[in-house]
Formats: C-alpha cells, sequence, structure tokens
C-alpha cells in the first residue's frame, strides 16, 4: 500500500492507499460529525452528515466522507457554508423524528438547526441502521431487518431470530441514538411472546 | 437447426431463407405490443388464421404477431406488408373484409385506413400517414417486419451481419474505436458517451468482466424499451454480444421486467435460438469468442433500475443503490468491471457497426448522433412510441407527428424524464431534441418519456404526484432524499391544496439544493427536478397558493 498526500481544511495530511477521507480527516485530529457511522461496521453512506466538499480533477462536489477514498492531490474542505447548510437541513428533517436525541441535539447546537423547523413524524427511528448492520455483520445473527422502503421505511425485529438471540445480547441497544430500538424490541416481545415480556417486567 | 460455424454459414443460411421467400408475398402483421393486445388483438390474430384458412389463403399469405407497431392511440393495428398499408382500430369483425379485399382482392378497405382529422384525406400507407411519414424508424421500424420469436425473420432483414463483421473483419479495439467515432451516447438518461463507458471497462483491471442491458424501465410513462425488446430482441441481443466482443466480456446479464410475459417470452426464445444458431455461447460463429447471457428480473420497484442498485439486485442482494465514487464499469457486480447500457443504447450498436461510424454520424445534431425513441403520451392526438433523428424540434413531434393538442385545446407545457425530469412551457417547442439542449432548458431528455401538456394542466398537481411517486419508491437508505422527498411532498400537498404558507416555496428550494447535492443516488440527487423546473417556469401557480396573512 502506498502512502497518499492529500488536503484537509488546508492541512496537508499523508495516509494510506484505501482509506476514506473521514479516516483520514480522523487520523489528522480533524472532526467529521457522523451519524450512522461505527468502526466496527462497513461503510453505510445514509445519513449524509458526513458530507464535506473534494475538489477532484478540477472539479469542486459534495461527497460522503465516509465512503469516499482519498486520492493524491484531493482537496477537502470540511467545512464550508455549502456543506453547513447541506448538515444544517439534514439535523432537521431528523429532528422531525427524534428532537431530543442528545446526539442530534449536540450537532443541532454546532450547525444552527431549528429542532421545530418540520412538523413532528410519527416515528422516532433515524433509519441510520446501526442496529440492523450490528447484528448482521458484527454478531451474524440478522434478528433485527429493515423492512419496506421508501417513507414507509423501519426496522423490526424478526421474532423467530430474536426469540433465541437477542436475549442475552443486546449489544445493539448502546448503539442506537434515539430510543426507539429498545421500543421495538419491547414491541415485539410484548407480541410474539406475551409470557416472557411479563416475566420481564416482574423480575425488573 | 444446426451450429453455424463461420461467416459464410451465416451468409449462405440467410441466402437460403432469402431465396425460399417471395419478397412480394403478402404478409398480415397484427401487432402485439401491450396496448394492441390490451384492445384485442389476440382476438384479431385469432380472426385472421381462421379467415385464412377458410378462404383457402394459407398458401399464399403469412399472419405474424409483431411487436409494437408504435401508433397505440389508434390500436389495434394492423399492417399488410409489403405494401405497408395500415389498418387501424381493427376489430376481429372486420377481419373477413380484410382478408377477402385486401389479401384476395388487392383491394384497400377505405373506412379501416387513416384520416387526417384536419384535411380529412385518407392514407392507407405507411408513408401517406402523418404520424409514421414524420419519423425516422430504424430501430423500431423492422417491428412490423419480424415475428419475435422467428431467428430467420431477423436474419431475412440483416441480422447478425454486423456481428458477422466485427468478430471477423475487425478486431475488439476497432469496433469501440467505431462505437466512440459514432458518439453514440447512453440513452437510459444521462446521455453519457458509450464508447467511453466501454474503453474504461476494457480497459479496466481483471479478466472477469460483464456487460449488462438494462431493460428495467421502470419510469412512469417511458414504454418504448419494451416495445423495441419485445418486438426486436435479437437486435438488442446482436449489439450486446458486439459490445461484450469489444470490451473482452464472455458473460453478460439481461436485467429486466417480471411482469411483462410477451417481452420475457421472446427474450427467452431469442436467447435458445441464438445459442442453437451458434451466435451465443462457445466460440461464437467459429471465431473463437465465447459469450453467454443470464436473464434476471426486478423485484417491482422503481429503484432497482438505478444502475448500481441493479447490480447489487444480481448479485443477489437487496436493490439499494451503492455510491459510485469508484464507477461500476470499474467495479460493479462482484466488485468486477461491469458495462451497463440501456436496452435502447445497446439496439445502436448493430447499425453503427453494420452501417459504419459514418453514415451513423450524419444522424442527428453535432453531440447527440442517431435517433431516439420517444414515448409520446398525455393530451395529444397521436399517442404512442415514435423514433426521430436527434435534432427534430419539439413542434414537430407534437404537431407533425403528435398531430398536435387534444380537442383544440393549447399546449401549456412538454415534461421529459418522469418523475426525475423537467417540464418546459410553449415557447421553447422550438427547441430541438438534443441532450445538452433538452438539459440546458431543464427537460433532459432521460429515458424519452414525453409527457404533453395542455392548457388545464395542474403544475403543482404534477409535481405532487411525481413526489409522491417517488416517496414509495425511493429506497429509503439515505436521508435527504427519504426525509427531503417526504417533507417536500407535504409542503407542495399544501400548496396544491391552497394552504401554502409563506416561505413554502423558499423553504421547497432550500430542501431540494439539499436533496440534490447529498443524496447517495441519482434518485435522491434528481428527485427536485421536477420541482425545480416547476418553480423556474410556472412559479405563478405555486405563488397564487399561498396564503398571505391569515386574518384571525
Amino acid at each position: 500500500m502506498s502512502e497518499i498526500q492529500l488536503q484537509i481544511d488546508g492541512k496537508e495530511v499523508k495516509v494510506e492507499e484505501g482509506m476514506t477521507v473521514l479516516e483520514a480527516a480522523r487520523k489528522a485530529g480533524i472532526d467529521i460529525p457522523t451519524l450512522c457511522h461505527h468502526e466496527k461496521l462497513e461503510p453505510y453512506g445514509g445519513c449524509r452528515l458526513c458530507t464535506v466538499e473534494v475538489e477532484s480533477r478540477g472539479r469542486t462536489k459534495t461527497v460522503a466522507a465516509c465512503l469516499y477514498p482519498v486520492e493524491p492531490d484531493l482537496v477537502v474542505r470540511t467545512r464550508s457554508e455549502r456543506v453547513d447548510r447541506i448538515r444544517k437541513m439534514i439535523l432537521e428533517l431528523l429532528m422531525a423524528h427524534a428532537p431530543d436525541s442528545p446526539q442530534l441535539v449536540e450537532l443541532a447546537r454546532e450547525y444552527g438547526a431549528d429542532r421545530n423547523r418540520f412538523e413532528k413524524e410519527t416515528s422516532f427511528c433515524v433509519l441510520c441502521g446501526l442496529c440492523v448492520r450490528y447484528c448482521a455483520e458484527v454478531r451474524g445473527k440478522n434478528a433485527i431487518s429493515f423492512i419496506n422502503r421508501g417513507g414507509q421505511r423501519a426496522i423490526a425485529f424478526i421474532p423467530e431470530i430474536a426469540a433465541t438471540e437477542c436475549w442475552d445480547c443486546k449489544e445493539c441497544f448502546p448503539l442506537c441514538p434515539t430510543s426507539y430500538l429498545q421500543a421495538a424490541y419491547a414491541l415485539t416481545e410484548a407480541l410474539s411472546f406475551p409470557e416472557r415480556s411479563s416475566r420481564t417486567s416482574q423480575g425488573a | 437447426m444446426t451450429r453455424m460455424s463461420s461467416a459464410a454459414e451465416l451468409e449462405k443460411f440467410r441466402e437460403d431463407i432469402l431465396s425460399s421467400r417471395d419478397p412480394e408475398r403478402l404478409s398480415v402483421a397484427v401487432c402485439s405490443g401491450t396496448a394492441c393486445l390490451g384492445r384485442g388483438n389476440a382476438g384479431v390474430l385469432r380472426a385472421f388464421e381462421e379467415e385464412i384458412k377458410k378462404q383457402s389463403l394459407g398458401r399464399e399469405v403469412d399472419v405474424r404477431a409483431t411487436g409494437c407497431h408504435g401508433f397505440c392511440e389508434r390500436g389495434p393495428n394492423v399492417v399488410i406488408q409489403p405494401e405497408e398499408i395500415c389498418y387501424m382500430e381493427v376489430s376481429p369483425e372486420d377481419v373477413p373484409e380484410i382478408v377477402s379485399e385486401t389479401l384476395a382482392g388487392g383491394r384497400i378497405v377505405d373506412r379501416l385506413v387513416h384520416t387526417d382529422p384536419d384535411t380529412g384525406e385518407k392514407g392507407a400507407h405507411a408513408n401517406e400517414i402523418p404520424f409514421y411519414r414524420n419519423q425516422v424508424r430504424n430501430l423500431i421500424g423492422d417491428n412490423t417486419r419480424i415475428d419475435p420469436r422467428s431467428l430467420e425473420d431477423y436474419l431475412a432483414v440483416g441480422g447478425y451481419s454486423a456481428l458477422s463483421r466485427a468478430l471477423f473483419e475487425m478486431d475488439p479495439r476497432g469496433v469501440l474505436e467505431e462505437v466512440k467515432k459514432a458518439n453514440l451516447r447512453g440513452r437510459g438518461g444521462g446521455g453519457f458517451p458509450a464508447g467511453l463507458k466501454w474503453e474504461t471497462a476494457r480497459n479496466a483491471p481483471g479478466d472477469e468482466k460483464y456487460v449488462i442491458v438494462n431493460g428495467h424501465e421502470g419510469e412512469p410513462g417511458a414504454f418504448m424499451d419494451r416495445a423495441l425488446f419485445t418486438g426486436n430482441p435479437h437486435r438488442v441481443l446482436e449489439g450486446l454480444i458486439i459490445g461484450a466482443y469489444a470490451i473482452g466480456s464472455g458473460r453478460g446479464f439481461i436485467y429486466t421486467r417480471h411482469d411483462n410475459p410477451p417481452l420475457v417470452r421472446n427474450i427467452n426464445t431469442a436467447l435458445e435460438k441464438a445459442r442453437e444458431a451458434g451466435l451465443l455461447g462457445e466460440n461464437i460463429l467459429g471465431s473463437g469468442f465465447s459469450f453467454d447471457v443470464e436473464v434476471h428480473f426486478d423485484v417491482g420497484i422503481f429503484v432497482s433500475g438505478e444502475s448500481s442498485a441493479l447490480m447489487r439486485s444480481i448479485e443477489g442482494k437487496n436493490p439499494e443503490p451503492r455510491p459510485k465514487y469508484i464507477r461500476t464499469s470499474v467495479s460493479g457486480i462482484w466488485n468486477r468491471p461491469s458495462n451497463l447500457n440501456n436496452v435502447e443504447t445497446w439496439a445502436n450498436v448493430s447499425q453503427i457497426i453494420g452501417k459504419g461510424a459514418e453514415w451513423y454520424a450524419g444522424i442527428g445534431t453535432e453531440r447527440s448522433k442517431g435517433t431516439k425513441l420517444l414515448s409520446l403520451s398525455g393530451v395529444i392526438c397521436n399517442t404512442g412510441v415514435v423514433e426521430v433523428p436527434f435534432g427534430t424540434t419539439l413542434r414537430e413531434i407534437v404537431y407533425d407527428i403528435g398531430g398536435g393538442i387534444r380537442n383544440g385545446k393549447k399546449l401549456k407545457a412538454v415534461h421529459f424524464g418522469g418523475p426525475m425530469g423537467g417540464s418546459v412551457p410553449e415557447r421553447f417547442l422550438d427547441t430541438p431534441l438534443d441532450f445538452d439542449e433538452m438539459s440546458r432548458i431543464g427537460a433532459p431528455i432521460g429515458a424519452g418519456g414525453m409527457l404533453v401538456l395542455d392548457e388545464d394542466a395542474d403544475m403543482v398537481e404534477l409535481t405532487r404526484f411525481y413526489l409522491d411517486f417517488l416517496t414509495n419508491e425511493s429506497c429509503g437508505k439515505c436521508v435527504p432524499c427519504r426525509e427531503g422527498i417526504r417533507q417536500m411532498l407535504k409542503i407542495v400537498g399544501r400548496i396544491g391544496r391552497g394552504e401554502g404558507r409563506p416561505g413554502d416555496i423558499e423553504l421547497l428550494e432550500e430542501i431540494a439544493e439539499v436533496s440534490g447535492a447529498a443524496s447517495l443516488c441519482s434518485l435522491g440527487k434528481t428527485a427536485a427536478d421536477p420541482l425545480k423546473g416547476a418553480l423556474r417556469y410556472f412559479r405563478d401557480e405555486y405563488e397564487a397558493n399561498i396564503l398571505t396573512r391569515e386574518v384571525e
């Protein structure tokens, strides 16, 4: 693997070929906000909060830092008027679902996002997919999955798998940036295994 | 049939077919395109078969169930070859008269031919009917001459001679150069030069490379690819094999609709016959070049026609787009170089190789070469599948071919590209059909769905309709697309109900900028295009629905 030199926010950075812009920035101590990113998981590119501006072969474009591979002489701007505007809007769109998510609240402060810009939506899941991907990629269990698409996309536990796998695991719980995951689990449990779920509440 | 193993054998076989056929022989082409089948052409076909038997003409007349003829508005269509007599709105009850008058007597049945609504003039032959006369039907024209299930029919119109030429008279590099010289641009939407894409795939490292036909055509209002592919599958296949040879690919995929049985049947039959004949598979025509194709079906969602999602679908995964920071022509299916072109693009290849890049580049405009298939729909007199050279103006398409607007109304706008396209007002009618010109004015050609709108069209409702389509068809993975469309739909919805709020238009523009810049794939990136176009040309219709200040 050869070394690649690029520029991030005016700083010359040397990194290994094959790294992403996000990895390169973090190595250089430059922070790029993320929501759906997790070091143990494959880059996903869902939340787009890590959007940055890059100049490549004379063209400026906005790309997702978590996916964009470094290239020689790439110029990256992690903050610009445009980038900030995009992040602000993304946060406002997400806060229609999860206005109280601590992670989002903190970022909203940074980017001046108005948590009440859009009417509240019924689901507070932001569909970052951390739970789904952690269960598939790290645990190899696929006990939770995405269902439907577009505006109807949602996460759902698969009762048959959850019944045997989730009981002693629940490693996905702390990954969730909202509290939707726990709620979804509790619901699955209550609907699919009423006996067990009442035992849990008694034991608690 | 026996496997052919040289160019000479192919030509011999073609000669045998042609010499066994009398060019003056009567042939009835019964359109079996979707619209005509829906209007009962299966009954017309049966009636012809029975009536011809009854009148003992079986030895003089062929009957073919063919692909789409194009004039969907006036179907069920029947064309009598070789004279190209076009009968329209034919019912099974008309068939005995056609058989006794035209087939047996050589006379035209006047009441079934086209009448010009303006002049009252009758036109029995294709070259007398404005709808056909003003087109250049290089791609779709053979649809009335061949039975899509017959390899012999395709060979009789010169089929596979371009493949033979590529394999035996040109090297792969030469084929590639010819396609580059012709400046064939992708017909799927982007208009990207096909030759450059092929070259990227050819030069990409790796021995295993793939070529793919994108036959998904999920765009509402687009129906030309299935007309071409169902009606002339060998033509698409021939282009694909030539492309595979140029790129150095041994394996191809056809990704197409699961919900169109005639299309599926015709593709499968074509593949089977091509394999039997030695035109597909191991050592094609004895050239040493081997290539085969498998057919994959979509899963019934719009986004699976997006190239990276389509490739994931072929891999057997959920068809979710992936970022294309590394192009699919370098790393596509199973991370191998994968060259994807749409049905119409592949169908263009054989004429470029057969007649040469120079001939091809003589058709069209400076930067858009050849002809373009369009699906003409909306409130236009003649809906259907239309083929015109690039450079034809929108006015010519709407009035000379399309016959103008229905019920004497005025044209308000022309919309191209479906839910990711744009509308332009009447004053742009003299714009030539050209990839770059149309993008410049805000109505990129897209795949070629052309929707004509009259003075009654509600441009807020049109935008709302497309956003509603996209909110259900987005994969839902990335936030700017999923949530951006959700919010834009809500806002456009309330504007449409006359309940727009001050600041709504600006908010729409702000969301549109973010969904366009930050979405993962082209669905999200272009989802706001109809909205942006509507705000550019029809802003007053939006402004009229914003409540200024509520009186409490």
